[in-house]
């Protein structure tokens, strides 16, 4: 089997808010994303998906854990060497287009950025050029360059961020919600835009997302996050036709159906997690690539 | 039925350094007291603006040509800054911003926000204000909401924050409720959550809501009414059912056919072709004839009018003028308005 391009082993990230409260928003989290796969991260609001993303982008120092990026050990403290590799190889999507993006600087400059601090490119005319043609690969036009973030739409936005994360050809991007904003066809569009860019490049991704049908399309595996614990993790195809956790369940349930009908008959299969301490719960094997999160008793 | 909202031509232009973006080319719209009405299509169609123009916060660039928007009997338009404000905004009218972050001060705790409003709009003391956003806050699904109080928004989940604008709006028990995009960061569970409860509220006050989303999932459960707006127009209208088991515009289909089926495992998913016209420059004909593969020569020349179906239902495309040929829908879409009529057991005209 190949290695592991992203190794994340026993991740935590707590943030302490005032004297008596300290937020665990991620514990314990254990996952691997191989070269060229696609790992869906599904979980509710305030789970620790976007958590998870930026402590392995380091933009926080994680509380706990081993993080292992492309042979480089990335958790604890950063070499420059080290700090330059990851910013040039792995690339994240925000998941918040307005506040992302320099309301001062062109859309050009935006892309432009990560271009120029590697240095890749040869002259002004090159570095046009990519990102013109970068601009036209996410369906917008080279004309867009001179434009600022506050004259798109929250759509348009959105592929702007695409466009700044693709054009460094990293070997990872984490996308956070990077389609929740784009409107269906848009959407879609995105979507087999990545996968067109992912057979092309071999580059994987974290996808993080709350869609679960977009989720099933993109996603080669799937981890389902609660409360910040790693509750269920398999192959798209495990996670959708044998759910093995509760809450798995009960949000399969919720995925909303274009038929109006249904949906305002629909009954949700609830779930309460109050009495679970998933603190003391394992990970059962279901197969290869099945796990699930359950305590000892059962 | 009663309107408590209505828009009537409603005509915006950009000023920008590229030149005049006609952004909204005569739209049409109306809210029936108590009842929710959804705004879909594609990114940059107008939907925002639209709805930005309801509540006087077009940005600076942005001129109204022409157009009224009546709330009851008074035409918003007519009124100043200031009035609107005072007697509409935030009140009567409250809307919900695509972007929650940019709604929320950065520097101010969130409990802070949530009772700024209802001191600006009530007669409430201090701990009765933070009873109440307490209460809101949980109402929200916030959890430990005594603790949240305190929090500032970059210490929140983006679904968190996205729950307390809601919250902000809620807050001053407005007659109308705008929200834009307002659960786009939510997981499915928690969306649910904050649409029954926006629904339980308008039963219990007569709320009106509007929609703006592109997840026609949220559209399905929510919505009696939907607008499909294209390129500066609402290009089709129609009962909740209508738009979903008996769509007429070709926009509309792809909008359908876009959207992920959890049935259906193909490789790729549809998506229109081609993308919206630049309306920098006037759109000549049909503003979708470029992307429409059943365009015929006159979607060239001219732009089409509204066509009845129904009391309720209009669709702007020349395919339903009498002269058209009749077409074949897609066979994909077809088995899938099929399944979905079938599930519903919706009986009224079909395509
Ligand atoms: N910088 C921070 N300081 C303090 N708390 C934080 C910070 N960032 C996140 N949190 C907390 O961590 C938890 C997880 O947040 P996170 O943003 O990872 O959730 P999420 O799964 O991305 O949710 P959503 O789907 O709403 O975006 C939340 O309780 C949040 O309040
Ligand atoms: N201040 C502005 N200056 C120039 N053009 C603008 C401005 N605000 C909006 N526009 C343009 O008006 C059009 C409609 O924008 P709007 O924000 O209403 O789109 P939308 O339908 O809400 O899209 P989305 O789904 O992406 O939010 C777009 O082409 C946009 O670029
Ligand atoms: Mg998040
Ligand atoms: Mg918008």
């Amino acid at each position: 089997m190949t290695e592991p391009l992203l190794k994340v082993e026993n991740l935590r990230q707590h943030f302490k808010i005032s004297r008596n409260f300290t937020v665990k928003a991620v514990n314990g989290v254990s996952f691997e994303i191989y070269p060229g796969e696609t790992y869906g991260l599904v979980g509710e609001s305030g789970s620790g998906k976007t958590t998870i993303g930026r402590s392995i982008i380091r933009l926080y120092d994680p509380t706990d854990g081993e993080i292992i990026f492309n042979r480089d050990k990335i958790s604890g403290e950063l070499s420059d060497k080290i700090r330059r590799r990851l910013r040039k190889n792995m690339q994240m999507i925000f998941q918040d287009p307005m506040s992302s993006l320099n309301p001062r600087k062109k859309i050009g400059d935006i892309i432009g950025e990560g271009l120029d601090i590697h240095k890749l490119y040869s002259s002004q005319k090159e570095r046009g050029e990519i990102i013109g043609e970068i601009l036209k690969k996410v369906g917008l036009s080279p004309a867009h360059a001179e434009r600022y973030p506050q004259q798109f739409s929250g759509g348009q936005r959105q592929r702007v961020g695409i466009a700044r994360a693709l054009v460094m050809n990293p070997k990872l991007i984490i996308a956070d919600e990077c389609i929740s904003a784009l409107d269906v066809s848009i959407q879609a569009q995105v979507v087999n835009l990545m996968k067109d860019i992912q057979s092309e490049t071999k580059c994987a991704y974290l996808f993080i997302a709350h869609d679960l049908s977009m989720v099933k399309y993109i996603s080669d595996r799937i981890g389902v996050l609660h409360k910040g614990y790693l509750v269920e993790t398999g192959t798209t195809q495990e996670i959708f036709t044998n759910p093995a956790h509760p809450y798995t369940q009960s949000l399969l349930s919720a995925v909303p159906q274009p038929n109006p009908a249904v949906e305002k008959k629909r009954q949700l299969i609830s779930y309460d997690a109050s009495k679970i301490d998933y603190e003391k719960c394992t990970m059962r094997q279901i197969s290869d690539s099945h796990f699930v999160l359950e305590s000892g008793e059962n | 039925m009663e309107k408590i909202l209505s828009v009537k031509n409603l005509d915006i232009t950009f000023r920008t350094n590229a030149g005049n973006i006609h952004a909204i080319r005569g739209v049409d719209f109306e809210l029936p007291t108590g009842k929710t009405v959804a705004l879909v299509g594609e990114s940059g169609s107008g939907k925002s603006v639209t709805m930005k123009a309801v509540v006087g916060l077009l940005d600076s660039n942005a001129i109204i040509n022409s157009g009224e928007i009546f709330y009851n009997d008074v035409d918003l338009l007519t009124l100043t800054k200031k009035d609107l404000r005072r007697t509409i905004n935030g009140q009567e009218i409250a809307m919900v911003f695509q972007d929650p972050m940019t709604s929320l001060d950065p520097t101010m705790t969130i409990g802070e926000q949530i009772m700024e409003g209802m001191f600006l709009h009530k007669k409430i003391s201090k701990s009765e204000a933070r009873q109440k956003a307490i209460e809101l806050l949980k109402l929200v699904g916030i959890m430990e909401a005594e603790k949240r109080m305190k929090n500032y928004p970059h210490q929140l989940s983006g679904g968190m924050r996205q729950r307390v604008v809601i919250a902000i709006a809620l807050s001053c028990e407005p007659k109308i409720l705008i929200c834009d995009e307002p659960t786009t960061a939510l997981d499915v569970t928690i969306q649910a959550r904050i649409l029954d409860l926006i629904n339980e509220i308008q039963r219990q006050m007569g709320l009106s809501v509007i929609y703006i989303t592109h997840d026609l999932g949220v559209v399905a459960k929510v919505a009696d009414f939907v607008n499909v707006m294209y390129a500066g127009k609402v290009i089709e209208r129609g009962t909740v059912e209508e738009i979903f088991y008996d769509p007429r515009h070709p926009y509309t289909w792809g909008l359908l056919s876009a959207m992920p089926d959890l049935e259906t495992d193909d490789e790729r998913l549809y998506s229109i072709p081609g993308s919206p016209p630049n309306l920098l420059h006037e759109p000549k004909g049909d503003a979708f004839a470029a992307r429409n593969k059943f365009a015929m020569k006159i979607d060239e020349k001219a732009e089409p009018p509204m066509f009845k179906i129904s009391e309720t239902h209009y669709a702007a495309t020349w395919l339903l003028h009498p002269d058209a040929p009749k077409i074949e829908l897609p066979a994909e879409l077809k088995s899938r308005l099929e399944r979905a009529r079938k599930a519903a057991h919706y009986d009224g005209t079909t395509a």
